[in-house]
């Protein structure tokens, strides 16, 4: 079954290169993503046979970050086919591909149970999304392009020399390979403390710069800013998830070792700068695209804040992770149709949402306030279990910082928000053909009910699965990690 | 002897490499570099284990030929001889790679050994060769240097893979060169692209997009 989750999507990469036949190789798309969903399922319902030599396999954390990959993939997948009839004259053969390349590699990472093979999968990813971002094939996506490759690679190399840096200091400690997962955490107390906790320091910046947490964010508003809204969600809510699960595993490592103070400050630390900066640059942002890319780098900060703080904050940034992958699906997705509409994404053209394309109007309304905290959207239970939780373990500075950034957020997106969906469309600007169609919105409706569910009831299996994720996140060892041979 | 040997001449060539305004020059030392760095398993006395053996081939052969076969073909195309006016001079980045091998020194300093290590240079010399990577990315414009920076930093990280080398499957070795090899090879992909889309690999024109 693991193999499966990998090599199906990885084979449909093939033949979706081998296919001539745009329209069919569209709809190659939402099957794969709907026959991944189907697998990942049957495969968490059995998920308590993992041995600890495994080298591959879900546990509780990946199971749950590679669900969300794989449900955000199908509304990404069913919006496509109807997206790229738009686009007539782009040839989508790579960026079909390197979607379906990217599912094979997220199911890589989240079942990988080796920091080295984590890291080689993390590796790749980057490289096929680097091919979606230079979809527009401009000099503006090229740049875009450019620098989401060298800085992601530099962010990668040095995500790389920490994994080396803990595998150094297993060395010391007289552990060798294979430096399994389990294996470390089990030897966490043997571990090299300098090496551990400059091994962390290296892949916190490495995987952070992929995470695009500030300041190593640099290249995300320009590659958010530049591809289709399609591209955007998949980075927002895939991409980057892939590189905090690398994280987290690292970190669940460093806890494991009884160095968890010294790595929580740290995240809280780059949890707050990144929010703040975030809010900086958010405010009078006239391109649409580029406050999306700017929010996605607050709600990275959430992430990491979260995880930070630790306990229920810790569980609730991982339900996050899911709030935020769907509500930025909704909010990549309807400015995408927007942009089609207005031929633009910036402020002065793009005005009047709500009466040109009513239902992607709504929808980025909504959308803009379910990812802003507004109840009862899933975010705001995440957003408020984590300030919560800061409060409520002493954490009284860095909660009232994190409350009052997500108040300060809020006004600065918002003020962007209402030009956008209000008022009147400006005559002079040309009517594109564009008009919403259900194959456009269907699939964000579903994406913004979903995360409304999910703040009102989650499922009993999902919740113990997100307890035991929690829980092993925190470097305590989940029941199913303890299944030996 | 002869890895402290090879270790030395690699930072010698972390010096060379930000002091040269040649482009091809620069290519030559990186390349260089990584080839002493692909033969050292063999210097430290490695050979006894076949996947080290077989490790060390491919990493000569990716950094030694193809690496540079990529290079070659590139520099053919965009007829570019000279990185002209860097964002930081090449005094003040000789004297910022001499500052960072320094650094690397005293960072390494505080960074213990495993007891019977004989290479204590290894460490800051993959410090300094990371530091001057990272140095010749953010200080130069044209694209193809920067991609030079990559395969520096790229290199540095290699050299600390080598304290480890008998410890770590090949799997995870051989993962490192194939990405290496993989990013070199797209990055030479989009400095083919930008070459069509400006006529020239100046990074300069990559400044539309701000805030």
């Amino acid at each position: 079954m693991a193999w499966l989750l990998i090599l199906v999507p990885l084979l449909a990469a093939a033949l979706a290169f081998a296919v001539s036949s745009p329209t069919l190789r569209a709809w190659i798309l939402p099957a794969v993503g709907v026959v991944h969903l189907g697998l990942l399922l049957v495969a968490l319902t059995g998920w308590r046979t993992l041995p600890a030599t495994a080298w591959f396999g879900l546990d509780a954390l990946g199971g749950w970050v590679l669900l969300v990959i794989s449900i955000l993939f199908c509304i990404c997948a069913f919006y496509a086919p109807a997206y790229l009839a738009l686009r007539p004259d782009r040839d989508h053969r790579v960026l079909s591909t390197c979607l379906l390349g990217f599912l094979g590699l997220a199911s890589l990472l989240a079942q990988a149970r080796h920091p080295g093979i984590a890291w080689v999968a993390m590796e790749t990813t980057t490289l096929v999304s680097a091919p979606l971002i230079y979809f527009n094939r401009n000099r503006r996506s090229l740049e875009a392009t450019w620098k989401y490759l060298v800085i992601g690679s530099v962010g990668i190399a040095l995500a790389l020399l920490g994994t080396l840096f803990i595998a150094y200091a297993a060395h010391m400690g007289g552990l060798e390979e294979p430096l399994r997962y389990t294996r470390l955490m089990e030897n966490a107390g043997l571990l090299s403390r300098p090496w551990l906790r400059a091994g962390f320091v290296l892949t916190l910046v490495g995987y952070g710069t992929k995470m695009g947490l500030a300041p190593l964010h640099t290249w995300k508003p320009d590659a958010y800013g530049e591809t289709p809204g399609l591209v955007g969600a998949l980075l927002a809510g895939g991409v980057t998830s892939c590189a905090f699960l690398a994280l987290l595993r690292i970190y669940g490592v460093v806890a494991a070792a009884g160095e968890g103070a010294f790595a929580r400050e740290l995240l809280v630390a780059f949890g707050m700068l990144s929010m703040a900066w975030a809010l900086v640059f958010m405010i009078r942002q006239t391109d649409i695209k580029r406050l999306l890319a700017y929010s996605s780098v607050e709600h990275m900060g959430i992430l990491v804040f979260g995880i930070g703080i630790g306990g229920l904050a810790a569980k609730f940034a991982l339900f996050h992770l899911a709030a935020n992958a769907l509500v930025k699906s909704v909010l990549f997705l309807s400015a995408g149709n927007i942009h089609r509409s207005y031929a633009s994404k910036q402020l002065p053209h793009v005005t009047g949402a709500l009466r040109r394309t009513p239902v992607s109007g709504w929808l980025f309304l909504l959308g803009f306030l379910a990812i802003t905290g507004m109840p009862p959207f899933a975010p705001f239970l995440s957003e408020f279990s984590i300030a919560s939780g800061a409060l409520g373990t002493g954490h009284i500075a860095s909660g009232a910082v994190f409350l009052v950034l997500l108040g300060g957020i809020f006004l600065a997106m918002s003020e962007t928000v209402v030009k956008v969906v209000f008022g009147t469309p400006s005559a002079q600007r040309v009517r594109t053909p564009y008009k919403d169609a259900p194959a456009t919105t269907a699939p964000l409706i579903v994406a913004l009910g979903l995360a409304l569910v999910l703040g009102i009831w989650l499922p009993r299996p999902l919740q113990s699965m997100l307890d035991q994720a929690g829980a092993s996140v925190d470097g305590v060892r989940s029941a199913r990690m303890e299944a030996r041979p | 002897m002869l890895p402290d040997l090879l270790i030395a001449l690699t930072m010698l060539s972390n010096f060379s490499l930000v002091a040269t305004s040649r482009v091809s020059k620069a290519i030559q030392f990186a390349v260089l570099q990584g080839v002493l760095l692909g033969l050292m398993p063999l210097a430290m006395g490695l050979g006894r284990h076949f996947h080290i053996v077989l490790l060390a081939f491919a990493a000569v052969a990716v950094k030694g030929w193809f690496i540079p076969f990529l290079f070659r073909r590139a520099l053919k195309q965009v007829h570019i001889q000279r990185e002209v006016d860097p964002y930081i001079g090449y005094t003040v980045s000789l004297m910022l790679c001499a500052l960072g091998t320094g650094l690397s020194l005293l960072l390494a300093h505080n960074l213990p050994l495993k007891p019977g290590t004989e290479y204590a240079l290894m460490v800051p010399a993959s410090l300094a060769t990371l530091f001057t990577g990272f140095l010749l990315l953010v200080s130069r414009r044209k694209a193809l240097t920067q991609v030079v920076g990559y395969l520096v930093l790229e290199n540095g990280i290699y050299l600390f893979g080598l304290l480890l080398v008998e410890d770590m499957p090949a799997l995870v070795e051989a993962g490192i060169l194939l990405d290496l090899f993989v990013g070199i090879f797209v990055m030479g992909i989009v400095i083919n692209h930008i070459r069509v889309a400006f006529d020239s690999t100046d990074t300069r024109h990559l400044a539309e997009l701000k805030d």
